[in-house]
């Protein structure tokens, strides 16, 4: 079990090109810590420099109070699962799962006694003797876990693992991690692309992009306080709406739309936003906070009228997208609304989520 | 949609997909046609060659009869050339420079390839095009300096000498083949047999070298063909007898000025033959396998 800690790490390729730019992040011990980003944030690059794949251009990595930055990977005392699960395909699942504790010259009743013991907490033990090849996904990944866990190391890497896997099954796998890190609760660095998993999954989720750590923070806490336009836009599906809006003093603190509909701020937010009045902003909302209209509305909730576009059943609930101005709007309904194409349909703004977004900085003020 | 209508579209449809067949057997009698020449053309000297090896020399010589078959069937040129001793020496000079020739090429290769197409390091592209270009320099224009190079070392006349040079002629080809199979090998699998603490030495021979098994053996059947049917080099630099490999040693052994013992050439020819037949016969699909790796990299 270890720590693990990455200060002002940064990967530059050939020609200049950095890929992570100085990032610092602790990850304490026992903990799960999701990376995650779209195509080309530098999240797989950090976890190959933690790993040991790829060559540190600058800063230090840290595990378990070591500098690792010229230690080898099979020195680091990690296991790491890959998207393609990379398994020997020449050789069985317990072959797999044994190689490396074969390598670092373990005692054959004690490799044994491993495997046994997680093909056990994996489900596989029926499958020890296949080859990869005679394995479905699912199980393909399983092995894969099980030949990280066998090693029982400092750290468990994972690099994008649910990615090659159908929906379903990812769905069920992503439950099996989350299950296998309370069973051993070893420290995990998990990249992944998908927000839903790294919601799921995460104690801590790092959102990377362009190279930087935009925020880390809880799960919830990166949901209910994004502390930049990109993370607010990154978590949540469908994703937070951005509306460029006005911030006025209009017998109250208020924010005007481009189209003139003005929403009064919440008492509690007037604090926060007053400092901002007469400046252009961008005002984000999410979906699930433009409902459909309701008799018992809270505080805070202000009415709009929005002209429906497409309408998207998806039986528990309906998306509704529309445009303001020119801005694409999704609202979350509930499936009984009569929302029509073309017609207009009147919905409530629940302000007293709304978030205030520096059109100049981007962060959320 | 109206029944006429649909009546109308089954009726394209089904007219689309009569041509479709049309075309797929023109395609399989062209395909077939075209085949059926390269057989004929391919099979034609092996066929005649083992219909000469079993007739007597007088049948052979004789004017009468179809040349195509054989009237009194005889396997007294196989017989007399597996009893000779200089054929059994060519033989075993042929099998001991040949087996020196794959061992050697494929132990060169397959570091080659490994390291050129995994360990990543500066100029290993350019130096993987440079040992292919090696390959496209003909034999014959260098066997003249190679003759001032063996002259040197002193190793004229002596079989060492064709298993220090058919390397030179099967590791580009087996390095390249090589290259092609190691990377079509997913990098996270020997990422993987880092992580799990393999050195490079054992991720080669516990990884890389099982897994592109069907790749080594198309090599090594190259390299193979390589030492076993050169004619070039053992014709310019062996000389004497118990030195001559089967190649050269069935042309000075059994042609004496213009005395051509065409039985016994075609029975050697046979007998020569064999080997390289047998292997491909039974390794057909790993060779076919190994040569299409790099196409299918994924």
């Amino acid at each position: 079990m270890a720590e693990v800690s990455l200060r002002k790490v940064v990967k530059e390729y050939e020609g200049g090109v950095q890929a992570v730019k100085g990032i610092d992040l602790e990850i304490g011990d026992h903990e799960f810590v999701v990376l995650v980003g779209p195509s080309g944030c530098g999240k797989s690059t950090t976890l190959r420099m933690i790993a040991g794949l790829e060559d540190i251009s600058g800063g230090e990595v840290w595990i378990g109070g070591d500098v690792v930055n010229d230690v080898p990977p099979r020195d680091r005392d990690i296991a790491m699962v890959f998207q393609n699960y990379a398994l020997y395909p020449h050789m069985s699942v317990f072959e797999n799962m044994a190689f490396g504790l074969k390598l670092r010259k373990f005692p054959k009743d004690e490799i044994q006694r491993r495997v046994s013991d997680a093909a056990r907490m994996l489900d596989i033990t029926p499958l020890l003797d296949r080859k990869p090849k005679a394995l479905s996904g699912g199980q393909r990944q399983r092995v894969a876990m099980g030949r990280a866990i066998v090693r029982n190391p400092k750290v468990f890497l994972f690099d994008e693992p649910l990615s090659n896997l159908d929906a379903k099954l990812r769905v069920q796998m992503r439950t099996e991690i989350k299950k296998v890190h309370q069973l051993v609760p070893t420290t995990t660095v998990y990249v992944t692309h998908d927000q839903v998993e790294a919601m799921t999954l995460a104690d801590r989720v790092v959102v990377m992009n362009q190279g930087i750590i935009e925020q880390v923070g809880a799960p919830q806490e990166l949901y209910h306080n994004p502390a930049t336009r990109f993370v607010a836009g990154f978590i949540g599906s469908p994703a937070m709406n951005f509306l460029p809006v006005s911030v006025i003093d209009d017998g109250g603190l208020k924010v005007q739309l481009a189209n003139g509909t003005k929403l009064a701020v919440p008492p509690q937010k007037v604090d926060r936003y007053g400092p901002h009045k007469g400046k252009k902003m961008t005002l984000g909302i999410r979906p699930e906070h433009l409902t459909e209209v309701r008799s018992n509305e809270k505080a805070g909730v202000q009415h709009m009228v929005a002209p429906v576009d497409v309408v998207e059943p998806m039986g528990m609930e309906t998306l509704v997208h529309f445009f303001i101005d020119g801005v694409a709007v999704c609202a979350r309904v509930d499936p009984l609304t009569p929302a029509r194409p073309n017609e207009n349909l009147e919905l409530s703004a629940d302000m007293n989520n709304m978030h205030l977004i520096d059109d100049q900085t981007h962060k959320v003020v | 949609m109206s029944a006429t209508t649909a009546d109308a579209a089954r009726a394209r449809a089904a007219s689309r997909a009569g041509s479709l067949e049309r075309q797929r057997r023109w395609a399989l009698w062209g395909s077939y046609a075209a085949l059926s020449c390269f057989v004929v053309a391919f099979l034609t000297p092996p066929f005649y060659m083992i219909i000469t090896s079993l007739k007597t020399s007088a049948e052979i010589s004789a004017e009468k009869g179809n040349p195509w078959l054989v009237y009194t069937p005889t396997f007294d040129n196989f017989i007399e050339l597996a009893t000779s001793p200089s054929f059994q020496r060519y033989f075993l000079n042929s099998v001991w420079v040949t087996a020196m020739v794959v061992v050697i090429s494929m132990a060169i290769a397959i570091l080659a390839a490994f390291s050129l197409a995994r360990m990543g390091f500066k100029g290993s592209q350019t130096i993987a095009t440079g040992v292919f270009l090696t390959y496209l320099v003909p034999p014959s224009l260098l066997f003249i300096p190679l003759f001032q190079i063996v002259g040197f070392l002193n190793l004229l006349d002596n079989t060492w000498v064709l298993v220090l040079l058919f390397p030179t002629l099967a590791v580009p080809f087996c390095t390249w083949i090589m290259i092609g199979y190691f990377g079509s090998i997913p990098k996270e699998l020997d990422e993987a047999a880092l992580i799990d603490g393999a050195s490079y030495m054992q991720i080669l021979f516990q990884i890389f070298i099982p897994v592109a098994l069907p790749g080594i053996i198309a090599a090594t059947i190259f390299a193979f063909t390589v030492g076993w049917g050169a004619f070039l080099y053992p014709l310019a630099f062996l000389y004497k007898g118990e030195q001559l490999v089967l190649t050269v040693g069935i042309v000075s052994e059994l042609i004496r000025g213009d005395v051509f013992a065409w039985g016994k050439i075609m029975a050697a020819c046979v007998m020569g033959a064999l080997p390289p037949i047998l292997i491909y016969t039974f390794l057909m699909d790993y060779y076919i396998a190994g040569l299409t790796a790099g196409a299918t990299k994924g």
